[in-house]
């Protein structure tokens, strides 16, 4: 699957690009699905950014594994989900020292928590690169009860936590890793537009 | 542009070339506090030219009893260092303007690191005052080439954190070797000659560190040139401007009112439409893009100069 | 000067009301018949006598209902007011700004004592009594940002200046036209500015941020900004959208007059000393057709302005849906007479 291509939106939508490679110097790589796609592909252009690279995967059903650890990155780790190559991510971004470079591929979700993540440990913001591949499903904070619904794909959709139903903005918060969803019947109570899907 | 007159208060050298001055309120007023790295612009009436030149402060950003500022005497520059080492006295009167600071810290930081070159050791006499009142991490790095020559030395506290390297004393100051090991969210700042501001950056190019963490200010004097016609387009008056004179004191002397801040090619307030350019613009700031450098339909008069047949701006 | 301060609410009962001179000096912001953005700053360095431009942080009748309003807000939300840890600093310097402007303004309402870092404050009109050492966050009951704005009408941005841009990094947003200061924090200029139509190509946001980052100390700016509201409500937030939203569409041609609200965002701009932060009030002034109509020139001129807006416009600015209602009624207060030019009503 080849990198997305995003409509162009408001200036606060994240644009993403072909990953481009800084050399040998230490990096930390983050990839889901079909994002382990551009970190081959990334390895093909430049293979010495493998050298010093931690690598960790998200299969999500995808499966690259064997692929991965055939680049020769310097560690190489599995996790099930987000959630649980957290503690390890944030290991390592405590470990870490400036001239570190993050590379994050795959879904908008990954990519846009592993940001939030690495600006809070003060990686510098043109440290972090992203390419986005796979699925756009969205996360989204619902910005009545602030409760973030995960892998929307339709517009609008329901609140996860409150129940309320949201249309889907593009403006995006960076902190949030997130995308802001509004009641769509506020002034219309229970008069909602039809669910579309969300396109790129 | 808020301006104050203010009292010369001591006049003190440092060492040969460099000198202290103090700057009180003639009324013992409070003068405006600041932030670290801030500088003032100081009107010089120099014979009949109106000299303005741009220093850092060193005083306490807390401290609104007076400003501190070091000068360090360029007997090859336009004047206005040698006019304050020769003129000004205790007791004089100057306008001083408030401070404006374009090279502050960044707060977020996690680590600090101040890299100065010779008289670029002056905005870090402020940041070390704020760094230590908000008790955050740091580290400082002072090159010269001389202990005496070093005015910074009778600046600087002692403390662990802060590194003196005389390189006649054959110990230099090795960029690679202050950043490597930094720890994430380190921010560095370079202030001297452009060539040390060069070797920063490659030095943590080469590192790996990308160029948001890192902040400079170098010291740019309008450089000189050859004389050149420049025609207003408001007034279709045509003046010219000489060769120890910039654009921006040449539209100044003839009465042209232009925005100004910094007078060092870094603010952008100066910036100005061209409206017709037959010849070439030397852009000499850090203000405008590439695109507008190549487009030359703007220019930036405080630091730029111009070669050619006609340059006719929007003022 | 004494003010006689109004008890009532912005929510539920809404019985906020403008006295004949709150109408008299109300900050309309249109200088002639058609509006455009623009980015239409001036000096904020005094204004006519009586108006809400005259003083640094003006202060009006609604002073003490508006403060209790953002106590309600903030009890049920406390997201609306939000400090990043870095912008400590700056909250320091608004607070002597605000103090230090409010005490020399209205010296009958305020009073601020200050023995070297031992400063002493009295504000009058709410009753608050507080001595703190400057500087020291542990002498305050909260954070000195919060502390203040507490105290003082309007939204408060608090912008970092760093990396060529301005960082929205602090907040107490209560009274806002539907943003979200829990979802815009950490944004800069142009991301916090994203959602507004038309106005990024024509690069007035390029301009703006270049003009603001060259504030300077003793230097502030104003501009007027304006949306329309339904009903005399404050708290417009996204956050409570679901509950105040529906409270749009009862707006009828019995009731626009009453229930219609002309909302104007007095900005000003402050360079902030220590922090080098900027400052960022946006007072809001709320004022109902039918009161507005009463200044003829303003009934004129708000009926032209609203009836040629462009649709984008009106869309974001949320009257949309009431469009043809508000511009029906206020037509009777335009006889296609000449306006003249600037705010003030005429005579």
């Amino acid at each position: 699957m080849t990198q997305s291509t995003f409509s162009p939106s408001i200036l606060s939508r994240p644009v993403y690009a072909v990953l481009d490679s800084h050399g040998a110097t230490p990096a930390l790589m983050l990839a889901d699905a079909e994002g382990a796609a551009a970190l081959i592909e990334l390895a093909e252009r430049d293979a010495s950014v493998m050298e010093h690279a931690h690598l960790i995967f998200i299969p999500g059903g995808a499966d690259y594994g064997a692929r991965l650890r055939a680049l020769g990155p310097r560690m190489y780790r599995e996790g099930p989900s987000y959630a649980a190559i957290l503690p390890r991510f944030r290991k390592a971004l405590a470990d870490a020292q400036m001239g570190l470079r993050l590379y994050l591929a795959g879904t908008e979700g990954l990519i846009g928590q592993a940001t939030a993540e690495a600006l809070a440990a003060g990686l510098p913001a043109d440290a972090i690169q992203a390419e986005h591949r796979g699925s756009i499903a969205r996360r989204m904070q619902c910005v009545h009860c602030k409760g973030v619904t995960e892998n929307v794909s339709t517009d609008p959709f329901t609140c996860s936590h409150c129940g309320l139903t949201l249309f889907v903005r593009d403006h995006f918060s960076r902190r949030l890793g997130a995308f802001q969803g509004v009641c769509v019947d506020a002034e219309t109570p229970g008069i909602v537009p039809p669910t579309q899907e969300i396109q790129p | 542009m808020t301006s104050l007159m203010l009292r010369v208060t001591e006049v003190a050298p440092l060492t040969p070339l460099v000198t202290r001055f103090r700057f009180e309120h003639p009324e013992g007023a409070a003068l405006p506090l600041f932030s670290g790295g801030a500088h003032v612009v100081v009107e010089m009436p120099d014979e009949g030219t109106l000299r303005r030149n741009a220093y850092s402060l060193i005083s306490d950003p807390l401290d609104g009893s007076g400003y501190g500022i070091a000068v360090r005497r360029e007997d090859g520059g336009r004047g206005g260092s040698r006019y304050m080492h020769s003129h000004v006295a205790v007791g004089d009167m100057l306008r001083v303007t408030a401070p404006v600071n374009l090279f502050g810290l960044d707060l977020r930081a996690r680590r600090h690191v101040l890299i100065a070159g010779g008289i670029g050791i002056t905005p870090m006499l402020s940041q070390l005052r704020q760094l230590d009142r908000l008790q955050l991490p740091y580290e400082l790095h002072y090159a010269a080439r001389s202990r005496s020559e070093a005015a910074g030395l009778k600046l600087l506290p002692e403390a662990p954190q802060i590194h003196v390297h005389i390189s006649e004393e054959g110990n230099r100051m090795d960029p690679g070797a202050i950043l490597s090991g930094q720890p994430l969210g380190t921010h560095v700042y370079t202030c001297g000659p452009e060539g040390l501001i060069a070797a920063v950056e490659d030095a943590a190019g080469r590192l790996g560190w990308p160029g948001g963490a890192l902040h400079s200010e170098a010291f740019l004097a309008p450089p000189p040139g050859k004389p050149f016609d420049v025609t207003l387009a408001r007034s279709g008056v045509t003046i010219t401007v000489g060769a120890h004179q910039s654009l921006l004191e040449a539209l100044e002397a003839a009465g042209v009112k232009i925005p100004w801040s910094c007078r060092g090619g870094a603010c952008g307030q100066c910036e100005s439409a061209v409206l017709s350019c037959k010849g070439r613009i030397e852009h000499n700031d850090h203000w405008l893009s590439d695109d507008d450098r190549a487009a030359q339909a703007k220019i930036m008069p405080c630091v730029s100069r111009f070669q050619g047949e006609e340059l006719i701006l929007e003022r | 000067m004494t003010i006689r301060f109004n008890d009532e609410t912005f929510r539920d009962d809404y019985t906020f009301h403008n006295s004949p001179a709150a109408i008299r000096r109300f900050p309309f912001p249109f200088d002639q018949d058609s509006y455009m953005y623009s980015v239409n700053m001036e000096p904020h360095q005094g204004g006519p006598e009586g108006s809400p431009f005259e003083k640094r942080f003006d202060v009006d009748e609604h002073y003490v209902s508006e403060m209790r309003d953002r106590e309600i807000t903030l009890a049920d939300d406390p997201l609306r007011c939000q400090s990043l840890p870095h912008m400590e600093l700056a909250g320091w310097d608004l607070l002597e700004l605000i103090m230090v402007s409010k005490a020399e303004d209205y010296p009958e309402l305020f009073s601020l004592n200050r023995d070297g870092d031992q400063w002493h404050w009295i504000n009058r009109p709410l009753g608050i009594e507080q001595r703190f050492t400057f500087l020291d966050p542990t002498t305050l009951p909260c954070g000195p940002m919060e502390y203040i704005t507490r105290q003082a009408q309007g939204d408060f941005a608090v912008l970092d200046q760093r990396e060529g841009n301005l960082w929205m990094d602090a907040g107490m947003v209560t009274s806002q036209a539907d943003w979200s200061l829990d979802f815009d924090i950490g944004m800069n200029f142009f991301e916090w500015h994203a959602p507004v139509p038309k106005a990024h190509e024509m690069g007035v946001f390029q301009r703006a941020l270049k003009f603001l980052m060259n504030i300077r100390q003793g230097a502030p700016s104003r501009r007027l900004n304006w949306t329309m509201t339904v009903n005399p409500r404050l708290d417009t937030s996204p956050e409570n959208y679901h509950k105040w939203g529906p409270e749009k569409r009862t707006v009828t041609p019995e009731n626009v007059g009453r229930k219609q609200h002309l909302r104007v965002e007095l900005q000003t701009f402050w360079r902030l000393p220590r922090s080098n932060a900027l400052a960022f009030p946006i007072r809001c002034y709320l004022i109902s057709l039918q009161d507005l109509a009463t200044v003829p020139k303003w009934g004129r001129r708000l009926h032209r302005v609203l009836r040629d807006l462009p649709d984008e416009l009106a869309d974001y600015k949320g009257f949309a849906v009431n469009r043809p209602v508000i511009v029906d009624y206020l037509s009777q207060f335009d006889d296609g007479a000449a306006t003249s030019p600037g705010i003030f009503p005429d005579d």
